[in-house]
């Protein structure tokens, strides 16, 4: 089992965001977390990050305390936000040639940008985008590491259909090489055969 | 270490298309040190004597200007949260940033530092014992900055505060620079002084990093 998570219970300030949260992603598995607004999807993702920290519970790495060296577990990771952690002054090309050397995958920054239809535009400073081409950006630096877990906040909010498909066939190919994803979502995202948790029920 | 080398150059080059914030810390040093002559009088004996203070105290609110935006930018549109799951420990982030924040502050100042001092008329003897205490000294002031800006992120009005936290613990620095300069224009040795200025460097460069770092993890939660 690639993932594991066991009775997460996070609270924000005096608040219970949830308790008792338990499941499993294998490798090459899915899992959507979905639930009502202030249901703690977000909090959930940025706890497997190692972003957050949990009042109780354990998250396992191949059977292993995965948050025990944050910056260990970091590096098996890419997490998208709901922000897009953008530069405006940058191009589009600069961020994900710098992404991709920061990730220790020179050379895929190209790659990434063709597998989100962003090719035409890498010349084009990030303030120039729309809302949906800053998000393709922001997904394309997922390709730019070597990461064996995706973690993902609201991934398709403002994609139009081919973008969403083009989500797709990436999720796809992770899956394919062996990769996990977790995925936050309102919207349906095209994740074949991924198994569901609610939050907030 | 290649990581955190990559990740400097990619500060600093934002830096560069922000050229005016760079600049703008820069041209205050040059202004507020240009404020004095016309404040107490343009008399050589009076200016010549404090200008190693004047340069000093101007130095210092000169490096606090960009403070502010260090990680607020970053805190805001998310990019911190990439950087602290870039694999780099919080500890070796906050020292990224704040060589940055010295390579575009802190070195400027001390180029800019020369002529201001001999604007203000200082004794041309008391220059190389100002500048190599502005060396270590501007590395600690970037250092401690650092730590202050991580620790008021996300709070309210941080930019108010966080003068408040940075200048008294810089005022170490602030007394053993002057001193050095002061020695040197009484033709004494500054040597103490720029020795203690060093070992200030010595403790906040780990001190400040481990605290810059556990404030980022906290700001991130």
């Amino acid at each position: 089992m690639l993932l594991q998570a066991e009775g997460l219970a996070v609270f924000r300030s005096e608040r219970l965001v949830f308790r008792d949260v338990s499941f499993d992603v294998p490798e090459g598995g899915a899992l959507l977390l979905v639930g009502p607004n202030g249901a703690g999807k977000s909090t959930l993702l940025r706890l497997l990050a190692g972003l957050g920290r949990a009042a109780a519970g354990r998250v396992l790495w191949r059977g292993q305390d995965a948050l025990a060296d944050r910056s260990l577990h970091a590096r098996r990771l890419a997490y998208l936000g709901h922000q897009d952690a953008l530069k405006p002054a940058l191009t589009v090309g600069e961020t994900v040639r710098a992404a991709a050397a920061l990730g220790g995958r020179p050379g895929s920054g190209g790659t990434a940008l063709e597998a989100l239809g962003l090719a035409p535009l890498a010349d084009l400073p990030v303030r120039m985008l729309s809302a949906g081409q800053r998000r393709r950006l922001a997904l394309a630096r997922l390709l730019c590491a070597p990461t064996a877990l995706w973690l993902l906040d609201e991934p398709t909010l403002g994609l139009d259909t081919a973008s969403v498909a083009r989500l797709g066939a990436m999720l796809a190919r992770h899956r394919a090489a062996g990769g996990a994803a977790i995925i936050a979502t309102h919207l349906p995202v095209p994740l074949p055969g991924a198994a569901t948790l609610t939050l907030g029920a | 270490m290649r990581q955190a080398l990559t990740l400097l150059r990619g500060e600093l080059r934002l830096s560069f298309r922000h050229g005016t914030d760079t600049l703008g810390a820069v041209l205050f040093f040059l202004l507020a040190g240009a404020l004095f002559p016309l404040a107490i009088g343009p008399a050589p004996e009076t200016l010549g004597r404090i200008a190693p203070g004047i340069v000093w105290v101007c130095a210092l609110l000169a490096a606090l200007l960009p403070l502010d935006r260090l990680f607020g930018a970053d805190f805001e549109d998310g990019t911190l949260d990439q950087l602290l799951l870039s694999g780099l420990p919080a500890g070796a982030i906050a020292g990224v940033k704040a060589a940055a924040h010295w390579l575009v502050t802190g070195l400027p100042l001390l180029a800019v530092a020369t002529p201001l001092a001999i604007m203000l008329r200082m004794p041309l003897d008391a220059l190389p014992a100002l500048l190599s205490g502005l060396l270590p000294g501007t590395i600690v002031l970037s250092l401690l900055g650092t730590m202050g800006a991580a620790i008021v992120l996300g709070a309210r009005r941080g930019g108010v505060l966080l003068p408040l936290l940075v200048l008294p613990l810089a005022v170490p620095v602030l007394i053993f620079g002057v001193a050095a300069a002061d020695a040197a224009s009484f033709a004494l040795s500054p040597r103490p002084h720029l020795l203690l200025l060093t070992a200030l460097l010595a403790a906040a460069l780990p001190l400040c990093l481990i605290g810059a770092g556990a404030a980022l993890r906290r700001a991130a939660e």
